[in-house]
């Protein structure tokens, strides 16, 4: 805590606060729980549309999909436990997410993992990563939430860290929304999952502090221990509770613990509450009292209820086998009472936890300093053939099957478009299926944070059209070094900028988002990395995928490529860390995907994929390996705005490009729907053969792509 | 119109879907929570998921439950009892079915989809296909790995194989004896397998092959 924050509450409270209220107001206080130097910059994110029926503000956001059917989705980091022991950060981080979503009373039915670590060289981050998916998989496949997609990315930035991130999404009744916060006095708060113990004490506070050198001995006591078993029996419990209507607010023990939920759940609406904390069930002795009040131990909800229904609420857990407590009650009085064996040993206005001033962190202006990268590099004279093989078999481009196929992506029978393509498809209905992607470009956003961070969204976007789905909305996750350091300050509202600006073109709005800062290891700072999770709508029989479909169908690339490689797969396999990052021009973007929707819903596109990491070269060849058809292109029939080398037209990153493949009597229509347009080769045979003009540039067999393509267990030493 | 009862142990995780999946095949289903009865049912499916979230091994808890007694009851009067992934492991402990279901070749979680050759036709769940038949599926499991000392009663009914039916090395993705993916006992109506059918029976979802599974079922129990 701050010096200037502790004489603030000494002259709100008119007297020094006890040990235990100290501890309580310092998790509140603490960064990850009060996103005291980003709420202000938040108000700048969109948050309404007519889609959105609660946005930023309880645990996660809620959107309309149709009449009868209400979707939740939120996101969260767990990366600071996760550096720190990544099976169990990962897994809990999981399960975190998954109550956030479970406790606004949807049943929650897909996860996305974006994950991030350094080289994989090194045994430390080879550890980190096995690790951390090992905990996404163990979890979510024994909760039976299908993990769908994500992201892997490898950089030398993260060397001995990692950032794990984790989106979920649920569905249920429009009538079965259940707030976090009362709007009665009265009502019991009953406790129910888990016991308390001493595991992830001073999580909070925790992930609001850089790491330290020794921070895999020291902080292990902050890591929560996973237990997806009871996480499972807690998500079937809950909905049914939530059937029968009589529970009056609802909220999972996260961040923060006991704290943090029950303040919260009564403080929003002017409400108090009193805790008999030693009723709370102890996993280890002599526990103390503060202890219990700021625990993160998993797999707990609290659950507020009127006398009346607690019998047949409880009855419920009972069936689960569940153990639950009433630990406290609602009253009308505004303060946080705590009692521990008859005592009152802690007396606050509950304001003082809930409502955590704002902090402004000095901005300065850039003049000088790291973002002075931003400068224009020539691009290195290679043989494009083996600039080919180079960026291919980066780990960034390689498929991520070792990844996907640890996590049941299949569990509750709803996966249309599995993980490996541009965005998962869940079917909804008979009719309609819910897309569901993710996005993050930290090289990017390191050059240029404002068009970095656009480019998150943009992209999640051009993922959604390729598959046939109109985006509805967004969620963002913002992991930061720390704020205190003005350059990444300035890099933090560069990148809030950039997600409005991106959004507001589109009319989306962010309905949920969390704030990781302080992710350093050893006094250095990550790159800026936002990631944003999107949603669409696609009619189901729309579907389309990357997939070549027949020989003989034409290939076009729609969207103009400049010669924009600052960030690009290219210049980060040989080593460039310069250059100008791609440039987001949203009209362009916003012109191409709906021509995208369009072209789908007419029928005349039989391939879709959007052009991203590792340009245009990267994305034919995916269309081929998933398909195992071949194809021969000309790249000098590609749109370009200004000279570019063939290395540059294969490679650049330029944004607001797609490649379709259609057959040929479709042409016509298609070259009207777009402003640049261009057919550049066709499907053919088994080889993948770039040509300019005359010139061979690349000739490779699909099958000896594939094996590239597959090489990830051979990196891991398998 | 038969009904089934689909087994909810603590930590079963595909039951829903078993449900909806047995009702697109014409019977009728509910969730039964392992401490109810199953009187007045006509068949049991015993889903997958983590039951015991595989505390011990797989599906080794719930085999020591009091339901499962009934299940044998059921099984012993020819009704037809399906064990899908845990469900399998469940039917192995209980000795509903010989074998054991060891950890994958590759000692890790595996979802993905496979290709099945139907050897035998002539069981409460394999009567609408047609021997021989390569069907497509997905498998999702750690523990998967087939094996018996004994196969003399037991009828092998699916195998892992390639696009063409062809039984080989290189289409068997857990290290399973024979390839197998399914057995039932000698009488046809206890049937064990690892793949999941219910995942396999709309066609937006990839294949409806394994609707067939269940509309043998409902056939056999209507008998």
């Amino acid at each position: 805590m701050f010096p200037h924050e502790e004489k603030f509450i000494l002259k709100k409270l008119g007297r020094e606060p006890n040990e235990v209220e100290k501890a309580m107001i310092e998790v509140m206080w603490s960064e990850h729980a009060s996103y005291k130097s980003s709420r202000k910059w938040l108000k700048l994110l969109p948050t309404k549309n007519e889609y959105v029926i609660l946005g930023p503000g309880e645990d996660a956001g809620v959107i309309k999909f149709d009449e009868n059917t209400t979707i939740v989705v939120g996101i969260e980091s767990h990366n600071h436990p996760s550096a720190v022991e990544p099976y169990g950060g990962a897994a809990t981080g999981v399960g975190g997410i998954v109550r956030d979503i479970l406790c606004m009373g949807a049943r929650p039915i897909a996860l996305l993992d974006p994950i991030r670590f350094g080289p994989l060289e090194k045994e430390r981050n080879k550890y980190l990563f096995e690790y951390v998916v090992k905990g996404i998989a163990d979890y979510g496949n024994r909760i039976g939430v299908p993990t769908v997609g994500g992201e892997t990315e490898f950089d030398e930035s993260l060397d001995g860290y990692t950032l794990v991130n984790v989106a979920c999404i649920g569905i249920m009744h429009p009538n079965e929304l259940v707030h976090s916060y009362v709007t009665e006095s009265g009502l019991l708060l009953v406790l129910v999952g888990n016991k308390t113990g001493r595991d992830g004490i001073h999580g909070v506070t925790f992930a609001s502090e850089e790491l330290s050198e020794n921070a895999e001995e020291e902080d292990r006591s902050a890591v929560q221990i996973p237990d997806p078993f009871t996480e499972k029996l807690l998500i079937e419990a809950t909905l049914e509770a939530v059937k029968t209507g009589k529970v009056k607010a609802l909220k999972d023990l996260g961040g923060g613990g006991l704290t943090c939920a029950s303040s919260e759940m009564a403080g929003k609406k002017g409400f108090g509450t009193v805790i008999y904390a030693d009723r709370v069930p102890q996993r280890e002795p002599n526990m103390n009292v503060m202890e219990v009040m700021i625990s993160e131990s998993q797999e707990r909800m609290l659950f507020a209820i009127r006398e009346e229904d607690l019998e047949e609420i409880t009855k419920i857990f009972e069936k689960y086998e569940l153990e639950w407590t009433v630990v406290g009650e609602i009253i009308d009085e505004p303060r946080y009472i705590v009692y521990w064996n008859g005592e009152k040993v802690a007396d606050l206005p509950i304001n003082l936890l809930t409502e955590v001033p704002i902090i402004e962190w000095e901005i300065i202006e850039w003049e000088a300093g790291p973002y002075s990268v931003e400068k224009d590099v020539r691009t290195p004279e290679i043989v494009p053939q083996e600039a080919f093989l180079k960026v291919l078999s980066s780990p960034n481009i390689i498929s991520k099957e070792w990844v996907y196929r640890q996590y049941d992506h299949e569990v509750q029978g709803r996966t249309v478009l599995k993980p490996g393509l541009d965005a998962a498809v869940l079917k909804i209905n008979d009719e309609y299926g819910l897309a569901f992607v993710s996005d993050g470009n930290p090289s990017y956003s390191y050059l240029n944070p404002y068009h970095g961070a656009m480019a998150c969204v943009v992209e999640a976007i051009r993922n959604l059209a390729s598959v046939g789905a109109k985006p509805l909305a967004l969620v963002d996750n913002l992991n930061f070094a720390s704020p205190e350091r003005p350059e990444v300050y300035w890099s933090f509202i560069e990148t809030i900028k950039g997600l409005r600006d991106a959004a507001n073109a589109f009319r989306l709005a962010y309905v949920s988002g969390n704030v990781s800062f302080y992710n350093e290891v050893n006094g250095k700072s990550i790159k800026p990395t936002p990631v944003v999770a999107a949603l669409g709508k696609v009619k189901l029989e729309h579907i389309t995928t990357m997939a070549f479909k027949d020989e003989g169908d034409l290939i076009a690339v729609v969207g103009v490529t400049n010669r924009e490689l600052g960030g690009s797969e290219l210049y980060r396999v040989l080593g460039i860390r310069e250059g100008i990052a791609p440039r987001v021009d949203l009209k362009k973007e916003k012109e191409n995907a709906e021509g995208i929707l369009k072209a789908i819903e007419h029928g005349l596109v039989k391939a879709v994929h959007d052009v991203s990491r590792g340009g245009l070269a990267i994305a034919l060849a995916e269309m081929a390996m998933v398909s195992g058809l071949g194809f021969e292109v000309d790249i000098s029939k590609v749109p370009v705005e200004a000279k570019l080398s063939p290395l540059e037209v294969l490679f650049s990153e330029s944004q607001a490009r797609f490649i379709v493949s259609f057959e040929k009597e479709n042409l016509e229509k298609l070259k009207e729907m777009f402003k640049d347009f261009a057919v550049i080769g066709e499907v053919k045979g088994r080889e993948m053969v770039f040509k300019s003009n005359e010139d061979k540039l690349i000739r490779i067999s699909v099958k000896e792509g594939r094996k590239i393509y597959g090489s990830l267990p051979k990196l891991l030493g398998e | 119109m038969p009904k089934f009862a689909v087994i909810v142990f603590p930590g079963t995780n595909c039951d829903f879907e078993t449900v909806e999946t047995i009702k697109k095949a014409g019977g009728k289903a509910e969730r039964v929570w392992y401490k109810e009865s199953l009187k007045d049912f006509d068949g049991v499916v015993l889903p997958g998921g983590f039951s015991y979230a595989d505390y011990l091994r797989g599906g080794a808890i719930s085999a020591r439950a009091e339901i499962m007694e009934e299940v044998k009851e059921l099984a012993k009067e020819g009704k037809p009892v399906l064990g899908i992934c845990n469900g399998f492991q469940i039917l192995t402990e209980a000795k509903l079915l010989p074998g054991a279901l060891r950890p994958n070749k590759i000692p890790r979680f595996l979802c993905r989809w496979i290709y099945l050759r139907v050897a035998v036709t002539e069981t409460a769940f394999t009567s609408f296909y047609k021997e021989g038949e390569v069907i497509r599926m997905p498998i999702a499991h750690a523990e998967g790995n087939y094996y018996a000392n004994n196969l003399s009663k037991v009828r092998i009914a699916f195998q892992y194989s390639n696009e063409n039916g062809e039984i080989i090395e290189d289409a068997n993705p857990n290290g399973s004896l024979l390839n197998i993916a399914g057995i039932s006992n000698e009488n046809g109506n206890v049937l064990g397998m690892m793949p999941h059918p219910e995942r396999a029976s709309d066609r937006w979802l990839g294949s409806e092959d394994g609707l067939r599974v269940f509309k043998s079922m409902v056939k056999y129990a209507k008998r």
